[in-house]
């Protein structure tokens, strides 16, 4: 499943990194520590957190991860904005908190 | 091939950049996929720890047909208790540095788990060096 075909899906907002909408994805990891998603995180997951600067852009090139996914509508900073459309890796805003879209994205990738 | 570069303490905005321009050259020189994310999972922690807790920090790697080695030297507080510092979940790591999401007490251990030899030598009020090797050609281990 591509990245645009989860906006739809999921009713999210694009924010930044729009040349990463074709990414390919191949599951998703939440967490809001960095350390977790560098060690445990695959490549091709969609990240879903809280966090908003731009280390969480840096931790997903670093990981190869397909789109970051913020929650409860909160706003990424300015850098995060920037680094993201330099990485081609799409920045996406719900207004949902972690629990529902993880379920709601759970059920989309898991749906054949 | 050797490469050096530096990292500033506390700028938290070039966190990360020292993995991405050595996970550039790694790809460029084919090594072996996953190897390569090791060592970026690795090196990506090490200078986060420069970033986090030292003054300033210097990173050589050294890559040659069998392995690359990458040591991470820096001034700073140095680390008191290194069997401590490497237990899951201990960090020394402050309430800001924390809120961004580091400082959980996983950096060390992903680079002991990412690496196939680390050391660490410290001295308290000086500064940290560490040691890590990861094979690229699967019978040179």
């Amino acid at each position: 499943m591509k990245i645009s075909e989860i906006i739809s899906a999921l009713n999210l907002k694009v924010i930044s990194g729009d040349k990463g909408l074709k990414n390919e994805v191949t599951g998703g990891y939440v967490s809001d520590l960095l350390s977790d998603v560098m060690g445990n995180a695959r490549e091709g997951n969609v990240w879903v957190t809280l966090q908003t600067h731009q280390n969480v852009v840096a931790v997903s090139a670093l990981k190869d991860l397909a789109a970051i996914i913020i929650v409860k509508g909160l706003a990424p900073d300015n850098d995060t904005i920037e680094k993201s459309n330099i990485e081609n890796i799409p920045v996406l805003s719900t207004e949902l908190d972690t629990f529902n879209i993880t379920g709601r994205l759970f059920e989309l990738l898991n749906k054949k | 091939m050797q490469i050096r570069h530096k990292i500033a303490g506390g700028d938290f905005t070039r966190a990360g950049n020292v993995a991405s321009a050595v996970k550039k050259i790694l790809q460029q020189l084919n090594i072996d996929h996953k190897q390569s994310k090791r060592i970026v999972i690795a090196l990506y922690e090490g200078e986060v720890n420069v970033v986090a807790h030292a003054y300033s920090g210097v990173v050589d790697v050294d890559i040659d047909s069998e392995k690359v080695r990458i040591t991470i030297s820096d001034k700073g507080p140095g680390i008191k208790d290194i069997e401590q510092a490497m237990e899951e979940g201990f960090s020394t790591a402050t309430p800001q540095v924390r809120e961004m999401g580091f400082g959980a007490g996983m950096g060390l251990s992903n680079m002991k788990r990412n690496s196939d030899f680390m050391e660490i030598r410290s001295v308290p009020g000086e500064g940290t060096l560490v040691e890590l090797i990861n094979y690229i050609r699967p019978d040179a281990s």
